[in-house]
């Protein structure tokens, strides 16, 4: 097998691995975004405390893995039902900008209150002992843990997918996004059902933060750092869509990868500008509604 | 695209030729041959659903037709933008009131004004010294009795003066054609009386074309009107005359009208 | 939603008589007069300088990032455009200032101009860009564009000194006579002179007809486009002049601090002048004067103490101010007049 074969491969397999992370944390922004029009720029502190609920669970109290990534759901999800009912609530159809600020406001307090609880340094991550060491695939090897993600990613994506085609709450879900005025009309209740996709939203990247956290390093400037990206998958892919995203995620996390690792001089410079050409070629993402 | 093949001016304030629109599979306006005479009161009206408001997308430019040719005032104006053609004459009021909420009544009319006399991109001279736009827009105010309103924002007003303001805005551009979207529409049956008497009173060489649902309006005010159904212009002529076609009563048969609004 | 007259006329509430011309006509063109409470601002600056001589490297700054907040008011308060990445034309402005002063071009005046130029071409290329956008879109583009010329700044650290800054900036004395002391004096009074001319020119365009078109495309786009309104040329417009004026505030921190950083291009630094801002309030062309200071001065003094608590308090802060207190400081004292 040739070297530059190998290579690629390899920078496919990685951003498989990273697309994944990236697309389960930033589908729930995508959905809640295209529903209610509400800039939630705090969506990558749900991410972060997945990550730490996870480590912290893992590594302070010995809980097993699978137990604790279902903590980190649960915990994310409650944790932005909390935070929707008690603040999200009031700025539904207030200006772009009280949205903004708001929003910015929560990942500053995400910021101390991390620090505050966790420390300043990245919370490391042990992956358990039965994903760690290599798979072997036949004719090639790869990384346990990173396989795990994608798998675990996979699943996932197809549950989310069916569970929107084929569910009730799905439909109201696809209702919702399309039009939200209409939605009401017919008898959904708008409100129950936005906090509900809210929560389920941030569970999943709660969910992915946890997953991800070798990926994406949980420190308390989580939210901050990785911001863009979050935001790039979400408009690249098209507000309110579920697939958008995904295609968004896998461009992004296979040249992210790919760059890093064969022009590592122009960083996320390539990234960037792609973003903008996507974004100028349409203005509503790949994916988006009206 | 061009109409040198035809009359240059026919002397209709605003003419459609072939329109259509379709999404997809979806034909929303399909072949509309629609005329407006300088000077006409005319109606539009249709069942829910009918294309009416496609129709005043695609004349005033929120629309790109898929076929068909839009003129204004003999001015070919399919190939235009929005801005364009309100610069050859058009106004429109929006169904749901579209105003700059925070800014006072005066000055709602006044950027209309001043970007109909194309001050109002001016950056030597500060706006309170375009004393001449200024005193226009309040005589306009004067004339649709809101000029105790002038100084207060407009968010502050009761609803039927917000639809009087939007009307203001319009008359504010010296249309040729005027598009009035619902006039009506969401006030309370109190004050959409002085709307109907503001439209009557209405300059008579500007062109109305008013799209309602209300039946009483429409009698009321138009001298012409036109049937929309499924996107095709079913049949056109004076109120008398569609009262009474048969092919009208039985769209509108089994529909309720709410009155006043329509909705 | 409270209704925060952006200009208030200074007429009470109208009565019911009816108005006469004059009235409705004096009572616009009253809005571009100077009044008296418009000198507060500078006569404080310039007690300032004369009262806390310690405080003055810092009293530059502050002045420059008034400037600063001022142009993002503009585009902000003004256009409506929120934007993420306003940085990126402060940064510009700073690093070809500073570039030009570490390579052998240290004229003050020259020097600010050319930051200024570059931070307007920058403006408008970008501007074309991503104005043809809103919402969520708009807000993504900006940032992307403040994060692509952060990248950029960070990869050319021949040109620009990447982490650790730009070093070895000369600036020389202005008009030849004027050296830059390291009291910061000169720095100081050449800030306020900037500024103030600088926000002459603002007040013009706020009060002009174009400033006044852009009310309109921020409080109903739909409704401007409907009038006949070129929209999108309007906001190109004020979006450069935006541009240049921040870059003129990154021009003049680098030339009074001999030092120009990545944090000048920065998502923290294009947020904060948000947060300052809105602590002021938007759209009303003084919020910048109140709340940079109220924001430098506390930032100054607490960040140092316990930085951890600083963003918590300051995050707090920003949400109260968004859900109790939208309009900031002069929206709350508007409110207080009526």
């Amino acid at each position: 097998m040739s070297d530059t074969f190998a290579a690629f491969i390899s920078i496919g397999f990685h951003g498989l691995a990273f697309a994944m992370v990236l697309y389960l944390i930033s589908v729930g922004l995508s959905v809640t975004m295209g529903m209610m029009g509400f800039v939630n720029l705090a969506h990558g502190v749900f991410a972060m405390l997945g990550g730490y609920v996870l480590t912290s669970l893992m590594s302070r109290m010995g809980v097993p893995f699978w137990l604790a990534l279902i903590a980190a759901f649960v915990a994310t999800a409650l944790g932005s039902l909390i935070l929707e009912r008690l603040l999200y609530r009031r700025l539904y159809g207030r200006d772009e900008l009280d949205q903004v600020l708001l929003t910015m406001g929560l990942i500053f307090m995400s910021v101390a209150a991390a620090t505050y609880v966790w420390g300043p340094l990245q919370q490391p991550m042990h992956p358990p002992r039965w994903l760690s060491g290599q798979v072997d695939f036949g004719f090639r090897s790869f990384p346990g843990y990173r396989s795990f993600l994608i798998l675990c990613g996979a699943g996932l994506v197809i549950g989310l997918w069916l569970g929107l085609e084929r569910t009730r709450f799905g439909m109201k879900v696809r209702a919702a996004v399309d039009n939200l005025r209409m939605a009401q009309s017919v008898g959904i209740n708008t409100s129950r059902l936005f906090a509900l996709t809210f929560a389920l939203g941030s569970g999943l990247a709660g969910l992915g933060g946890a997953l991800g956290a070798d990926l994406l390093a949980i420190n308390p400037s989580y939210a901050l750092d990785n911001l863009v990206y979050f935001l790039i998958v979400v408009a690249v892919g098209g507000l309110g869509s579920i697939r958008g995203p995904f295609i968004a995620a896998l461009l992004i996390g296979i040249a992210d990868t790919g760059f890093k690792y064969l022009l590592p001089e122009l960083g996320a410079f390539f990234i960037y500008a792609l973003t903008m050409a996507i974004l100028l070629w349409r203005p509503r993402g790949l994916f988006g509604r009206a | 695209m061009s109409i040198e093949a035809l009359p240059a001016s026919n002397g209709l304030a605003l003419e459609t030729r072939g329109l259509c629109k379709s999404f997809g599979a979806l034909t929303v306006a399909d072949n509309i041959d629609f005329r407006l005479e300088h000077g006409a009161r005319q109606a539009l009206i249709g069942p829910n659903g009918a294309g009416k408001t496609t129709f005043v997308e695609l004349v005033t430019g929120g629309l790109t037709p898929s076929a068909g040719q839009i003129v204004i005032d003999g001015t070919d104006v399919t190939d235009l933008p929005q801005a364009a053609r309100v610069k050859r004459g058009l106004a429109r009021t929006f169904q749901i009131t579209a105003l700059f909420r925070r800014l006072t009544t005066l000055e709602n009319v006044t950027l209309a004004i001043a970007e109909r006399d194309g001050v109002a991109g001016g950056l030597i001279l500060p706006a309170g010294r375009h004393n001449g736009v200024i005193e226009e827009a309040f005589e306009l105010l004067e004339t649709l009795g809101l000029a105790e309103d002038a100084l207060r924002p407009v968010s502050a007003l009761a609803y039927g003066r917000q639809r009087l303001v939007e009307i203001a805005v319009a008359l504010g551009l010296s249309p040729k054609v005027l598009l009035l979207d619902e006039p009506a529409a969401g006030v309370p049956s109190g004050e959409s009386g002085i709307i109907v008497e503001v439209i009557e009173r209405l300059p008579p060489d500007i062109a109305v074309l008013i799209i309602e649902h209300d039946m009483d309006l429409v009698f009321r005010l138009a001298r012409r009107i036109t049937v929309l159904v499924q996107g095709q212009v079913l049949v056109e002529g004076p109120p008398d005359a569609i009262a009474a076609d048969p092919q009208v009563r039985q769209v509108y048969l089994g529909e309720r009208e709410h009155g006043r609004g329509g909705r | 939603m409270a209704t925060e007259g952006l200009v208030r006329p200074r007429l009470k509430p109208a009565p019911r008589a009816p108005l006469a011309p004059q009235q409705a006509i004096d009572a616009f063109a009253r809005r571009h007069r100077y009044r008296w409470w418009e000198a507060l601002p500078w006569v404080a600056a310039l007690a300032a300088y004369v009262l806390f001589p310690s405080y003055i490297p810092l009293g530059a700054q502050i002045l420059a990032t008034i400037l600063f907040a001022l142009s993002a008011d503009l585009v902000l308060g003004y256009a409506g455009i929120v934007t993420l990445g306003h940085a990126a034309f402060f940064g510009t402005g700073a690093y070809t200032a500073g570039i030009l002063a570490a390579h052998g071009w240290g004229e003050p005046i020259s020097g600010l101009l050319a930051g200024t130029a570059a931070a307007a071409l920058i403006g408008f290329v970008s501007g074309c860009i991503v104005l043809r956008t809103t919402g969520l879109t708009l807000l993504m583009q900006t940032l992307v564009v403040a994060t692509l010329l952060y990248e950029a700044a960070n990869k050319a650290s021949w040109l620009t000194g990447g982490d650790d800054g730009l070093q070895g900036m000369e600036v020389w004395p202005i008009f030849g006579q004027f050296r830059f002391d390291m009291f910061g004096r000169t720095g100081y009074l050449y800030c306020l002179a900037v500024l103030f001319l600088c926000w002459l020119f603002a007040r013009h365009i706020v009060h002009s007809p174009f400033g006044r078109s852009l009310t309109g495309i921020r409080e109903n786009v739909r409704r401007m486009h409907a009038i006949g309104a070129p929209v999108r040329s309007r906001r190109l417009i004020i979006y450069t002049i935006a541009a240049a004026l921040a870059g003129t505030a990154g021009a003049l921190i680098a030339q009074t601090t001999g030092f120009v950083g990545l944090t000048f291009l920065n998502l923290d630094r294009s947020g904060t002048v948000l947060i300052m801002l809105i602590i002021g309030g938007v759209g009303r062309l003084y919020g910048a004067f109140i709340g940079v200071p109220l924001y430098m001065i506390a930032q100054n003094r607490f960040s140092e103490i316990e930085p951890v608590y600083w963003y918590f308090w300051l995050g707090l802060m920003m949400i109260i101010v968004v859900v109790f207190a939208r309009g900031g400081i002069l929206g709350l004292a508007e409110r207080l007049r009526r």
